[in-house]
């Protein structure tokens, strides 16, 4: 990708980030550490990814699907979608709010755009093997992507879908794992471990590749070595939990809470004085 | 008397998937979790192999890739026994299948204490309680073979998500061709004016007979197949207790949470009726043969007769 091309997709990261803490602070909840983490992979997706996509078509047949696993980080999604054109962005401010149609979980016959309601953890993987199953049958050339939290995949419905994909050689499907290394109660090596990660998931079936995913050259090797793949595909991110927010990253504790005012102004500050730099 | 014929749901269900496939149900696709042979759908698997995607022993992954599958235009039956489908993989069902609303039919087989020989974990009686719960949910448990491929059709053709209960028992086969199964209507398959009997599935049959026998005692019993439990035909709930002042529900299920207490939410809040429940009383079942089993637990027309007879009285 050319500087420009990459410079595009920092400012619709960056927008997303401002998305997240925008939706998070008018929610006074929610999720943006694993929304912040995983702002530079929605940007790919969403900015260069997905193919068909079409905001005032937002049920097109022939487009290419994304489910969000990991359906807690859903002001990342809204954000994303929003910035693409799906709604307007000035509604992530009401997300969670009573009769709102930014549920806290995305909810797919609400929200345009959104393509399977999750949010308990493990499902939403495997209503994507179910779809990419269906494109395979149906003769549709179109991929499917999900994104996993690496907390989520103690779940093991999570394993059970990837049997799935494995066996029925869904090469049009690929997952993501947001690894950022923390869960709820603490650190995921303390909770519950499921590492190693990439040989796991290579001995499920899948061709893997782990990268920086907060960096989009590392992104765009990834999906472009998922193109090349006759396997899933499994794209294994390193990533800082509340990246862009300075007093975020790597903070366990900011996995599912909101900023209070003077929290929301510091976040705006950095993310706006990035903005501008970039836009400069 | 002519000879009754018997045919277990499970294999009406079978059947049925086939028949809709023969019959230009190009977006019908049925997944099993390695019980096809058990469930019937290997019926369908032998004349559609292409469309049958056997998921592994893994129930939960089977009904969020059936959702996936549905988002496609698919119209998926997810098939197990109702302890799997309705039990274990009841969360993925009410979350990934109910909540969004999709078009997801569930073929569970092998409900109820008439499993058999397998024993209590395997019998499921707690089926009804747990999909009836969930919003938008269609529950569904026919009586006979007839019955069985007209609800396998109707729910096909029907856009939401729907659960269908099938036994493994043969059981009587009292319907004919003529019969028409509506989702949501009950059949009122004898009149009656001292007592009226709701029954689903196999206990059907039973109320039928034990209808018969308290003709001969000088009782006159409506009999009443409420195959679909969700939404319950009210109207013809309220009217048979208008009629008859006196309700009995039999069901091959828990008295919590299933038919009964579906007819006595009804009748409390819109007819105050007296009502006798008869079903599994909040226990489990254990091994032993089918028809044993039904009579111990009193799922039978012997023990309706005398229910009803001290009911009455």
């Amino acid at each position: 990708m050319n500087a420009n091309e990459k410079k595009a997709l920092e400012i619709a990261a960056c927008k997303i980030r401002i998305g997240i803490i925008e939706s998070t602070y008018g929610a006074k909840a929610g999720h943006p550490g694993g929304s912040l983490s995983a702002a530079d992979y929605f940007a790919y997706l969403y900015f260069k990814q997905l193919k068909g996509l079409d905001p005032k078509n937002p049920k097109a047949p022939e487009r290419d699907r994304f489910v969000l696993s990991k359906g807690h980080c859903a002001p990342g999604l809204y954000s994303a979608l929003a910035l693409k054109g799906f709604f307007p962005f000035e509604d992530l401010s009401t997300l969670r709010h009573i009769d709102s149609y930014l549920q806290g979980h995305p909810n797919m016959n609400t929200v345009p755009g959104i393509d399977m309601s999750t949010g308990s953890l493990g499902q939403g993987i495997s209503a994507a093997v179910g779809m990419a199953k269906g494109a395979k049958y149906l003769g549709q050339n179109i991929n499917v992507y999900t994104l996993l939290g690496d907390g989520e995949i103690e779940e093991g419905q999570v394993w059970e879908a990837m049997m799935f994909a494995a066996h029925n050689k869904l090469n049009n499907f690929c997952m993501a794992i947001d690894w950022n290394g923390l869960q709820i109660d603490g650190a995921c090596s303390e909770v519950m471990s499921a590492e190693p990660i990439d040989e796991k998931v290579k001995a499920f079936g899948f061709d893997c590749i782990v990268i920086d995913g907060n960096d989009f050259d590392e992104l765009e090797k990834a999906f472009s070595e998922f193109e090349k793949s006759d396997k899933p595909f499994a794209i294994i991110m390193k990533t800082v939990k509340g990246k862009g927010v300075s007093y975020m990253e790597n903070q366990v504790g900011w996995h599912g809470k909101a900023p209070n005012t003077e929290e929301y102004n510091i976040a705006m500050q950095e993310l706006n004085a990035k903005l501008a730099e970039l836009e400069a | 008397m002519s000879e009754v014929i018997k045919i277990a749901t499970r294999d009406s269900y079978g059947n049925a998937l086939k028949e809709i496939a023969e019959n230009g149900g190009n977006d019908l696709v049925v997944l099993d979790a390695d019980l096809s042979a058990a469930t019937k759908t290997g019926i369908f698997k032998k004349a559609f192999p292409e469309r049958h995607f056997n998921c592994g022993i893994a129930e939960s992954n089977m009904m969020c890739v059936a959702a996936g599958l549905s988002t496609m235009g698919l119209v998926p039956f997810a098939s197990s026994f109702a302890m799997f489908a309705a039990g274990r993989a009841f969360e993925q069902v009410r979350n990934t299948i109910g909540y969004p609303h999709l078009n997801v039919k569930i073929g569970a087989t092998h409900a109820g204490i008439s499993v058999g020989e397998d024993g209590a974990s395997h019998q499921c009686c707690e089926d009804f309680a747990l999909m009836r719960s969930i919003p938008g949910m269609v529950v569904i448990c026919p009586a006979d073979d007839i019955e069985a491929r007209q609800a396998v059709k109707a729910a096909y053709k029907y856009n939401g998500p729907v659960y269908l209960r099938f036994g493994r028992l043969a059981v009587p086969v009292f319907h004919d061709d003529s019969y028409c199964f509506e989702i949501g209507k009950a059949e009122t398959v004898k009149e009656g004016n001292d007592v009226a009997i709701i029954a689903n599935g196999l206990m059907v049959a039973e109320a039928i007979e034990a209808a018969k026998q308290l003709e001969a005692d000088g009782i006159s019993a409506e009999v009443i197949n409420m195959a679909t439990i969700k939404p319950l035909d009210e109207k013809t709930v309220i009217e048979a207790a208008k009629k008859c002042k006196k309700i009995i529900t039999v069901e091959e299920h828990n008295v919590i949470g299933g038919l009964g207490e579906a007819v006595c939410s009804c009748l409390a809040e819109k007819c105050p009726t007296p009502v006798k429940r008869i079903g599994v009383n909040d226990e489990f079942g254990h091994s032993g043969p089918a028809l044993d089993l039904l009579k111990q637990f009193g799922l039978s027309a012997e023990n309706i007769v005398k229910v009803t007879k001290d009911f009455v009285k």
